[in-house]
């Protein structure tokens, strides 16, 4: 049992002492007890309710404040809040070096469908099919009376259409709101622009992504919504490009070509003016990759930074270059052109018998093969291949195009050293023109590097030296000469002394072997020889001159006169000044007295 | 002697009823609670018509319904103010455990009305949720067993009621009903607080609801949508808190004019749930501070009548009564003001209802009845020297 204790005990205990009953005293005290307990509950519920008092009292001034601010700010119109990841449909601007636009955004609209808010959806697919004859009247019909809840129709509207389509008065026809990109030059500056599409869309606006060019490999800086209102300046300028577009379509259809590439540069800052492949295609509606045949026939195949091809004589120049960096030789040094030239199982020979020795100067000047290959065997096999490393000839160039990844410069898999002969003249060795073109402008800013770029740059590259000073202007000096009295007199434009060399490669057969009369012509260019601001190379993809008594396939005749001819057009557009040399008063002395 | 006395008139021992009654009960409550009502009536003239157009009823057919139900919970509510509190007790404890009951068989016979929660009885004219009559109930019992718990020598009161609470919260939350779990488990902890409960064991209690708040959280997707959708800065317009917000910045302070409101044709809610939206469009901030004001009497005053009150089950039963009104009103306005996450509450007698109507009166029949005057001891406070 539980035992209690006996509460007051002494008193008690005094009780049964006096033989009284304690009860009476045990419960006076519990009654006590209890009236002390119970003042010290209602006490301390006393403050208790007074705290919860002044609980509910802020609470319902909370609330009743909350409804005050509610209620004195303005309704705003019901706006479906944006998601988390909400879609940003800004993209910023491409213009070209003087903020003429390239690429811009244009308002339109897509077109989609709820099915089940249609009136008649007969009626609608109809006059839908007579507005957009793309679009088959009974599969809308199946669609529009199926179970289907939402469709898209189109992705993009002119505004006439969109009109057309509000006066069908159909309320379940409705309009997404959308930013297209827009080039509004068209097909120019084609592969360098790329091209976009539309990738996460809803109805509220959707996604555009580049797909190709500087448009995919700027995509995150155009995309940035930070700088939506900050356009991309390329270092292109539109007038140029325009006048390289239109010389090199017409060059090509003179020369019969089946394609053509030109790359003009700055040779200091490596800021590309113009680029250009032919044929093109425009960018407001890119084709889509071929599935078939040559992929490198494709409009959409960048030849200028994407494809490679044996550039051939045009590389003489950096055999020599290098050659008389390293002391070898000298302009003046007399090379054995005796041929043909047998080493192993090859057999090299000149385009024509250049007698039994020429200086290195003539060997440029002539494009001697033989004599080339023996300037590239006191060399040697190890130090080309470095100094093609040097020049970044044999990797992929780092221009803004995404398409010049894939670029890559195809090597020799043995540097063996009829290997080294033929790559001194540039056979079985493969490079893209725009590669071609910064090694130009190696030779022309004075032995320094140069990384072709299309972003705007005022200040001049400051790349690593490959070759000195004086190496560089012996070889603009011999490039000079190639056209004042060699294989490219007809480049001569008067004013700009262009210097240059010309290239005319075999085409290989896709199976091995090379074409008999396929060739790819180039034309290598530095202009003003004197002081040199610009490289131009036009490449020209089996060109055949059919304009004289029999058909001439070398770049002298093919590649050599279509780059005079742009260098004729573009130098002025580039506030270039023709510098004509005062005549030569002959016999007569200027006296004064 | 005996001719003295015979023939004389009866003379009654106590004081009449009524004039009693008319003096000791808390009259500032009683007008407060009656104009509440006559508020709900003026909102479901302009919140009920489109739900009686809906369903293809006369325009004011809710309204007199309306009227119907809450003058039954008027009566209702004035015949239980005049019972005595020990009355009001043993009627309550019957009532308390009639609506267990009800409570309990809820699975087999009841009806969840296609919500998704079994909560009601379909009476045919009219449903009936237990819940709503085992409140008072379980207020009035929980008050009980934590009064006698204070005696000395008294029953474990405390741990009894905390037990019988832990039971009725756990059936609501199966059914499920959080919004009525809420409530109950709130009434029981502030009567708990009042009793004396030692504020370690309070956090104590603070820290398991926020324990299952947070499993509620983790386990129901429901209670999770609700929780984020309060939390999301942005409010999407499309949802019945995006319409009852815009209809409170549409009233502005005087509201758009009577009748004029558009809340009440998009909110499916807007005669119960969301009424605070209706008033706050149609008469403005005004009205909506009137109803506050209102609430805030009835529960403020309560609370300081409880004060003087020495009984300790009567202050604690009218304590615990007077809050779950109070608390049940400031959530269904802090969800329609965004200040809480949503959950549906009605407003007590503004709200259209039936039987939530007459269990509301009874309730508030209850708190009359234990809030009224009574002699307090005063004198003998005095006499001992405790005099405050």
């Amino acid at each position: 049992m539980i035992r209690r204790p006996l509460r007051p005990l002494a008193r008690i205990l005094q009780a049964r002492a006096r033989g009284e009953n304690p009860d009476a005293i045990e419960r006076e005290n519990l009654r006590l007890r209890h009236e002390v307990s119970r003042d010290a509950d209602r006490e301390r519920a006393e403050s208790r309710l007074f705290v919860l008092g002044l609980c509910f009292a802020l609470a319902f001034a909370g609330v009743g404040l909350r409804m005050g601010v509610l209620a004195s700010t303005k309704p705003s119109e019901p706006r479906v809040a944006q998601g988390g990841a909400g879609i940003v449909a800004t993209r910023a601007e491409i213009q070209d070096r003087r903020g003429r636009i390239l690429a811009t955004n244009l308002e339109t609209a897509a077109l989609y469908v709820h099915p089940h808010e249609l009136v008649d959806p007969a009626r609608a697919a109809r006059e839908l099919a007579k507005l957009f004859p793309d679009l088959d009247e009974a599969r809308m019909l199946a669609d529009f009376t199926g179970p289907r809840k939402f469709l898209w129709l189109r992705k993009v509207m002119s505004p006439e259409q969109q009109q057309a389509v509000h006066d069908i008065g159909e309320p379940g026809l409705l309009f997404a709101t959308r930013e297209m990109r827009l080039y509004p030059n068209g097909a120019l500056a084609a592969h360098v622009l790329g091209g976009a599409a539309f990738d996460r869309e809803d109805v509220r606006a959707a996604e555009i992504i580049g797909t190709a060019g500087v448009e995919r490999s700027f995509d995150a800086r155009l995309r940035d919504p930070g700088r939506a209102n900050d356009p991309l300046q390329l270092s292109l300028d539109l007038t140029a490009q325009t006048a390289m577009e239109d010389v090199l379509a017409s060059g090509m259809t003179l020369m019969n070509a089946k394609g053509a590439a030109g790359v003009l540069m700055d040779v200091h800052t490596g800021e590309v003016i113009a680029i250009a492949s032919l044929p093109d295609f425009d960018p407001n509606a890119r084709p889509a990759p071929p599935t078939k045949g040559d992929p490198t026939a494709s409009p959409i195949f960048n030849r200028s930074v994407q494809g490679v091809y044996e550039l051939g004589s045009t590389f003489k120049i950096f055999t020599v270059a290098q050659a008389m960096d390293l002391g070898l030789v000298n302009p003046e040094t007399m090379i054995d052109t005796k041929g043909p030239m047998v080493k192993g199982r090859h057999k090299i020979t000149d385009f024509r018998n250049y007698g039994p020795e020429l200086s290195v100067d003539k060997v440029i000047v002539k494009s001697s093969n033989i004599g080339t290959a023996r300037i590239a065997l006191m060399i040697g096999a190890e130090r080309q291949k470095a100094f093609l490393d040097l020049m970044g000839l044999t990797e992929a160039t780092n221009i803004e195009i995404s398409e010049a990844r894939s670029g890559k410069p195809l090597l020799p898999p043995r540097w063996s050293d009829i290997v080294t002969m033929t790559v001194s003249y540039g056979h079985g060795f493969s490079t893209t023109p725009l590669h071609l073109a910064a090694g130009y402008a190696m030779i022309a800013n004075g032995g320094t590097r140069v990384e072709p770029t299309l972003l705007r740059r005022d200040t001049p590259q400051y790349g690593p030296r490959v070759v000195s000073a004086k190496t560089a202007a012996q070889s603009l000096a011999m490039l000079r000469h190639v056209v004042t009295e060699g294989t490219a007199k007809v480049a001569e434009v008067p004013g700009y002394q262009v210097a240059g060399k010309t290239g005319t490669a075999d085409k290989p057969k896709p199976g091995g072997g090379y074409y008999k009369e396929k060739v790819i012509a180039t034309f290598a260019s530095v202009f003003p020889a004197d002081a040199p601001r610009y490289v131009l190379v036009v490449t020209l993809d089996e060109p055949v001159n059919t304009m004289g008594r029999e058909p001439t396939r070398t770049a002298g005749s093919t590649a050599a006169p279509v780059a005079a001819e742009l260098i004729r057009r573009i130098a002025p557009l580039l506030d270039l000044k023709p510098r004509i040399d005062p005549v030569q008063l002959d016999g007569i002395t200027l006296t004064s007295n | 002697m005996t001719e003295m006395v015979y023939g004389a008139a009866p003379v009654s021992g106590g004081e009449p009823v009524l004039p009693k009654w008319w003096r000791t009960i808390d009259r500032w409550t009683l007008s407060a609670v009656t104009l509440l009502f006559l508020i709900g009536i003026l909102l479901g003239l302009a919140a009920s018509v489109p739900l009686a157009e809906k369903n293809n009823l006369p325009p004011f057919h809710y309204v007199q319904k309306q009227l119907m139900f809450g003058s039954l919970a008027l009566v209702a509510m004035l015949l239980t103010s005049m019972l005595t509190p020990q009355l009001v007790r043993r009627l309550a404890v019957v009532g308390f455990v009639v609506a267990f009951i009800g409570l309990l068989g809820l699975p087999f016979f009841g009806t969840d009305f296609g919500k998704g929660a079994m909560r009601w009885y379909s009476l045919g004219f009219a449903s009936v949720q237990p819940s709503e009559f085992l409140k008072p109930g379980f207020i009035i019992v929980a008050a009980w067993m934590l009064a006698a718990a204070q005696e000395v020598g008294g029953p474990p009161g405390r741990a009894w009621s905390f037990m019988l609470c832990a039971v009725i919260v756990g059936i609501l939350v199966m059914q499920p009903d959080y919004g009525q779990a809420a409530l109950i488990l709130f009434g029981w902890g502030v009567m708990w607080f009042v009793s004396g409960a030692s504020l370690l064991r309070l956090f104590g209690l603070v820290g398991l609801v926020a324990i299952g708040g947070l499993a509620a959280y983790n386990t129901s997707d429901h209670v999770a949508n609700r929780i984020n959708g309060y939390l999301a800065s942005d409010l999407d317009p499309r949802t019945q808190l995006g319409y009852a917000t815009n209809a409170i910045q549409e009233g502005g302070f005087f509201g758009v004019g009577v009748g004029e409101g558009r809340v009440k044709w998009s909110l499916p809610d807007a005669h119960t749930d969301f009424i605070i939206a209706v008033a706050a469009e149609e008469y403005g901030l005004m009205l909506v501070l009137l109803i506050i004001a209102l609430y805030a009497v009835i529960v403020l005053r309560s609370l300081l009548r409880l004060v003087r009150e020495r009984d300790p089950f009567i202050r604690l039963a009218g304590t615990g009564m007077a809050c779950i009104f109070g608390v049940q009103a400031m959530i269904n306005m802090g969800v329609a003001a965004r200040l809480l996450p949503a959950k549906g509450m009605t407003l007590p007698f503004v709200s259209y209802g039936g039987s939530s109507l007459i269990a509301g009166g009874i309730a508030i029949g209850m708190l009359l009845a234990l809030t009224r005057t009574r002699p307090q001891g005063g004198i003998g406070d005095l006499l001992r020297g405790r005099a405050r």
